[in-house]
This record gives structure tokens, sequence and C-alpha cells, in this order.
């Protein structure tokens, strides 16, 4: 599969943009000016510290919050899917999985078992929804979303809490997605390698935009360093440390450690 | 059969079959103190009635729904939060509607029946209310479930779905309301909500899709309403609180069974 090519601007007609949005909550600013677009085909992802408006964005985008001020434009017919972070459903709701999907999209169950195939959980059609765990819950959601055939798929946070692995699944079936359907996608994330291996644009915020582009442009960028400088280098060199250590695996275990359970906690805290 | 007692059982019974469907959607977004409240607001509703001389139900349903709407607007300022709310509104109302039958001149009424229930004392009329009633509210229910389920999982998935959620929710209070003038004659207004989550709660020990649950709560409401109507003829005990108590024991038996199950089984 050809990879495809970032493109340093937004395509000319986005699926949808956002031009100098602001929003008040409380007589305190959210966001300011901010602008925003996802075009065709394209990954687009949205990073910042905590408070830094990322989720409010993606309300206005999602049409569940209005601005102040600003311009949300979608294309004609836009259909959008979206995966909430989680759902948290009560154990008193009798829901199995295959009848979840079935409430948000009218579709044969031969279709929802080939969707729940492709996003890697093909066995729990008929799991009750609150017993799942919480990565095969955002799978459920993203399969939810993938169902109603999206023009353009907005998910946020999709692989908090789940282990470098993990993620990196995740990304990987997020990059087969976009191939698959040429669909936009709009990302909110922490994760800041991930972001920088499978994004075409990312946008840093922090209240406005602090600084958007290809990844390597936003990752060399002063206020990118200045917001994520200290985390960057962290995620890099557990990154970094976790790959040396898989390959050091398949000879002997290192002699240096003795305790297994220190293992997870190798990250190095630099004070 | 007497007539009063065969009007007392099917009217029970039509009740209990609409609290069914209804009570699981109480239970499922935890507003049972919600229930509550509009129950005891229909005892300032019966004042009204009697006050303007309007048929008890239509005044009970008028200002349950008035209430409904009070709570949503006062939830969406959230100074208070939403117990205290309903708690304000759920003893207020019931006061009110205790001061106002008091100042009413000229009107004799038992307050145990607006309590309690009288469901021996149902009419031609009330079964009227009844079946027309349940049956628009069975039906409704039917027709907004999918959205209705929706927004009662995560409101932003719906809204992303296009469920629009002040319709679905107004059709909601609508269905509460009618459900709370329909059933104070059977239980009282004390009892209300017991008959709205016992049989929810009861059928959800054997139900695995939201539809069974729905047809269980009906079918335990219904055992419940006959057996308690039969208890109260039997050993002369208030018809209201026999259905509750069967309701209840009826309840406890399966969750005691359910409890024993997990032990043996783990």
């Amino acid at each position: 599969m050809p990879p495809v090519s970032a493109t340093p601007s937004p395509p000319p007609t986005p699926l949808i943009h956002l031009e100098r949005i602001t929003i008040e909550r409380d007589g305190q600013t959210i966001l300011q000016d901010v602008d925003l677009s996802v075009g065709v085909g394209e990954i687009v992802t949205l990073i910042g510290p905590n408070g830094a408006g990322k989720s409010t964005l993606v309300k206005i985008a999602l049409n569940l919050l209005t601005p102040n001020s600003g311009t949300v434009q979608r294309r004609a017919g836009l259909s959008i899917g979206y995966v909430p972070q989680t759902v948290d459903f009560d154990q008193t709701l009798p829901l199995t999985v295959l009848r979840f999907l079935k409430l948000g999209h009218r579709c044969a169950a031969a279709a929802i078992d080939q969707m729940l195939a492709q996003v890697g959980v093909a066995g729990l059609r008929a799991a009750p929804m609150h017993s799942i765990s919480g990565g095969e819950m955002r799978r459920v959601l993203l399969a939810r979303a993938l169902l109603r055939d999206p023009d353009l798929l907005i998910m946020d946070e999709p692989s908090a809490g789940m282990d470098i692995n993990g993620q990196a699944e995740l990304y990987r079936l997020i990059q087969a997605i976009r191939e698959q359907r040429r669909c936009g996608i709009l990302l909110v994330s922490h994760d800041l390698y991930m972001v920088m291996a499978s994004t075409d644009r990312v946008f840093c915020i922090n209240r406005h935009i602090c600084c958007c582009g290809q990844p390597e442009d936003v990752r060399r960028h002063p206020q990118f360093l200045a917001l994520f400088g200290r985390q960057a280098a962290e995620e890099l060199a557990v990154y970094h440390h976790r790959h040396d250590h898989r390959h050091d695996l398949h000879g002997a275990i290192g002699s240096d450690h003795s305790d297994p359970s220190a293992h997870s906690t190798e990250a190095p805290h630099n004070g | 059969m007497d007539d009063f007692l065969l009007r007392a059982l099917l009217g029970g019974l039509g009740v209990a079959a609409i609290c069914g469907p209804l009570g699981c959607l109480v239970v499922w977004q935890r507003m049972a103190y919600f229930g509550a409240t509009l129950a005891h607001s229909a005892l300032l509703g019966v004042a009204m009635g009697l006050f303007f001389r309007l048929n008890l139900q239509l005044s009970i349903l008028l200002l349950s729904l008035a209430v409904s709407f009070l709570l949503v607007l006062m939830n969406r300022r959230r100074q208070l939060s939403a117990d205290t709310v309903l708690g304000i509104l759920a003893h207020g109302t019931l006061a009110l509607g205790l001061v106002l039958l008091s100042l009413l001149p000229g009107v004799r009424f038992d307050l145990l029946i607006y309590l309690f229930g009288d469901i021996l004392a149902i009419r031609q009329f009330d079964l009227l209310w009844i079946f027309f009633g349940g049956t628009g509210v069975l039906l409704t229910l039917a027709i907004v479930r999918q959205p209705l389920l929706s927004l009662i999982i995560q409101r932003d998935l719906a809204l992303v779905d296009g469920v629009n959620e002040n319709r679905i929710r107004a059709i909601f209070f609508l269905l509460l309301s009618l459900v709370v003038a329909v059933s104070m004659q059977v239980v009282g207004l004390l009892l209300i909500v017991s008959l709205l989550i016992i049989p929810a709660a009861t059928a959800r020990y054997f139900a695995n899709s939201p539809e069974t649950m729905a047809l269980l709560a009906m079918l335990f409401g219904m055992i419940s309403v006959g057996s308690g109507l039969g208890m109260s003829l039997l050993f002369d005990t208030p018809a209201g609180p026999s259905i509750v108590v069967v309701g209840t024991t009826i309840f406890a038996l399966t969750a005691s069974l359910a409890a024993l199950r997990r032990i043996g089984g783990g």
C-alpha cells in the first residue's frame, strides 16, 4: 500500500472547517481564535495539556457546543462517526454488544459481525456491554462509528490507558481505516510518539493554537517544546527503552533485574 | 365475581402493565427519586383538581408535567445538586397540597385514599383512563425506545446520531406523568414508585435485553397486583400496600436465589 503523503496544507475542500472559534464559559475563555480543518483521507491530531480545550473543540466540531464566535462549516451531507473515550454502562441495563451496535445504526447482524472482526473483537457480540474491558469498549465504540460509514471519524483519546503495544496496534488500525475508507480522521491524543508517527497534521493547542503543521515541523516548534519538551523526551526514551529491551529478551534476560515487578517502572524519571 | 372486584383487577393489571416498561426506564436512569417527587406533587394536583372541578387524573397529569419541566429548568442552573432540588419540590408540593386541601370549603375527602390508593373504588371511567392512557404510553414507548435508549446510554453519542434530545425527554416526562396520574388510584401516591421500580428490579435478574426486561417487569407487576388483591380480600388488608408487599416478596426471593446461585457457582 502506498503511503499517503502528508500534505503541508489542508486540501482545497475540507470535510470540516472551523474558523476563528472563540468560546467562553462562566466568563472564562476556553478557546480563542482557533482554526481547524480536516480534509478527505487526512489524519489530524489535536494535542495539548489538560484543560487546553481539546475536548471543547471536538464538541464544537461535533455540533454539541455552540461557540460564542467563529464559523463551523461542514461539507454538505457530511456523516460523522464519533468515538468517545468511554461510555459508562450501568449494570441495570441488560445490553449485549450486538444490541448496542444495532441501536446506533440499522444494519444486518452479518455486517456487525464483520465490523467486530475488523476492529479485532469478533468474539464479543453476545457479551454484556457493562462487562467488557476499557480497551474492548473502545474497539466496540469504533465499530459503532464505522458502521455509520462516516466521512469523518472523530476519536477522543482513543489510546488512553493502553500499553505501548496496544497503542501501536490501535494506530495501525486507524491507518488501515483511513486507507480503506479514505475518510478524514480527527484524533485527540496524549501519546506524542504515536501522534508523530502516524499523523498528517498536528494541532498543538493550549486555549489557542500554539502551532500546527506536519509532525516533523511541530516537533521542533518552540511552543511545542515549551509545552511538551519534557514529556516528549520521556516518551521517546520510554519507547526506545522498551524497544531495546524486547530485543534483549530474545537472548537471556538481563541479570540486573531480579525483581520482575520493577520492570514496568523502568521509565527514566529525569529530575 | 363482583363488579367492583373485576374493575379493581382489570385496573390494577392495566396499571402494572404500564408501570413495567416505564419502571425499567426509571431504574436505568436512576430516577427513582424523580418518580417519587412527581408522585408527591400529585397531591397538589388533587387539590387543584378539586378546586377547579377538573378531572383528577387530568389535573395530576398537568401538575406532574409542570413539575417535570420545573425540575429540568432548575437542573440547568447547577447551584444546587439534583437531589436537593428534588427534595425541595417533592416536599414543597406535598405540603402545599395538604394545606390547600384543608382550605377547600365544603370538600370532604379521605386523605388516606390519596396516600395509599383505593383500588376497589375504580370506576368504569377510570378504567377508560387506564386503558387508553396505557395503550398510548406503551405504543409511544415502542416507537421511541431506540432514541430513548441511546440517550440513556450516552447523551453525546445520541446527539451525534441525530437524536432530538428535547423531544425525546419531553415525551418521557409526559409518559411518566401519565403513569403517576393513573397509578395513584391503585397504590396511592406514597407507593407509586414501588410499582415502578420493584418489578423492574426483579426483572433485571432474568433479562438479557432491554425489551425482555420491560416485558418481565410487566409480568411481575401483574402478578403482584393479582396476588396482592387476593391477599387483601383474604386477610382484609389494605389493597395498595398488599400489592407492594407481594412485589417486594417476589423481589426478595429472586435476589436471594440469585445470591445463593452465585455462591454455589463460584
